[in-house]
């Protein structure tokens, strides 16, 4: 079993917390529609706090900034794809492109980073950290999220 | 990334998730996900392919038009994490005075430093810089040699931060040195632990930090977890 193997069947295994009654947006046009990335990958810009291990509050990362780091505190998964490429964690020149193109109406101001590693009942996202990171992106007048893992 | 998609659906946002772990996303349920069946640490599939990027993008888009949900769509494509080593020259033992993995981390510098300027940016500095990452080695070698854990100087006296700083500093120090294309997923990794004399070290390290009796977190979190 490879490392990628190993960590799926890990994970898989992990409690799961329900969401009996799910809300559901019907969005606007995509071409109307102001696009965020947030992601799990704890993206941070050298000059901001690092994320501590068990860290539940994110980092904003300001749309034009491309000098970020990945602090996430996980060593089971490849951090070298970043290096190579940030747009493979964090697709933010790939947004403007389809911005340039009229895919998308625009590209948000702020895009968010949050650590993966959360606790398992992930209770802190859901009832604080999380409504705040959605109140964040709703002022910055932001339609559509794209949640980009790693 | 899935309970995010719930929370912000909720507050009035339509979201797409890139799911990673297919059984987790299947039981979390967000709203709309595209399964991407990539090596893990690489949503977006390929590095530096611009196109591949677009058309995960264009799929994960597309599932906004789903009159109602939630869905969970597969990328058509798998991408592997390799596992065959990339082909990377180590620097030549210099200064046999010193302990393996020390001597190989200062002959790497000049090509961690290149990746730096050219990037402008590095991972390396969670409890260390590139100037103490020899240094952070030396006690690890120690430490596999007998020396307390507790008491060596450790760098901040976190075992898994100057873990992340040492494979880090290696890595963007390789992207440098690598021959042939860029490497996949697990390669780099890979010659990491199992080519390298940092590697070696802090996988001894590690193990004498585990037989001393230290809690779990303190030594399982050094290296990935299937090692």
């Amino acid at each position: 079993m490879n490392g990628d193997q190993a960590m799926r069947a890990y994970a898989a295994g992990l409690p799961a917390p329900e969401f009996p009654d799910p809300a559901w947006v019907t969005p606007k046009p995509l071409s109307e529609s102001t696009v965020a990335i947030v992601t799990s990958a704890a993206l941070h810009t050298p000059d901001d706090d690092a994320f501590t291990n068990a860290d539940t509050s994110y980092r904003v990362i300001d749309r034009a900034r491309r000098d970020l780091v990945m602090g996430h505190w996980s060593p089971n998964f490849d951090h070298t794809g970043i290096v190579l490429d940030l747009d493979v964690v964090y697709p933010i020149n790939r947004l403007e492109e389809l911005a340039e193109r009229g895919v998308i109406g625009a590209v948000a101001p702020r895009h968010l980073s949050f650590a993966g590693n959360q606790p398992d009942d992930v209770a802190t996202i859901r009832l604080d950290s999380g409504p705040r990171a959605a109140a964040a992106l709703k002022a910055d007048g932001v339609d559509v999220v794209l949640l980009t893992p790693v | 990334m899935s309970v995010l998609a719930h929370v912000f659906e909720a507050a009035g946002i339509a979201t797409v998730v890139l799911s990673s772990i297919r059984p987790m996303c299947e039981k979390v349920s967000p709203p709309r996900a595209l399964h991407c069946e990539f090596p893990l640490g690489r949503p977006l599939g390929r590095p530096n392919d611009p196109e591949f990027q677009h058309d995960v993008l264009a799929r994960a888009f597309a599932l906004l038009d789903a009159p109602s949900g939630p869905v969970l769509v597969d990328h058509p494509e798998v991408i592997e994490s390799d596992e065959q080593p990339l082909a990377c020259a180590l620097p030549p033992r210099f200064d046999p005075s010193l302990p393996p993995a020390v001597d190989e981390a200062r002959g790497l510098r000049k090509a961690y430093d290149r990746l730096l300027a050219r990037r402008g940016v590095t991972a390396v500095g969670r409890v260390t810089d590139a100037d103490g990452v020899p240094a952070a080695l030396g006690v690890l070698h120690a430490i596999a040699n007998g020396a307390d854990w507790k008491e060596a100087g450790l760098p901040g006296g976190n075992t898994v931060a100057v873990c992340h700083d040492i494979r880090n500093y290696y890595e963007e120090a390789a992207v440098e040195l690598v021959d042939g294309p860029p490497p996949v997923g697990r390669a780099m990794e890979d010659w990491f632990y199992d080519q390298t004399e940092a590697g070696r070290t802090i996988l001894a390290a590690r193990a004498a930090i585990r037989d001393s009796g230290a809690k779990f977190p303190i030594w399982f979190y050094m290296v990935a977890g299937h090692r």
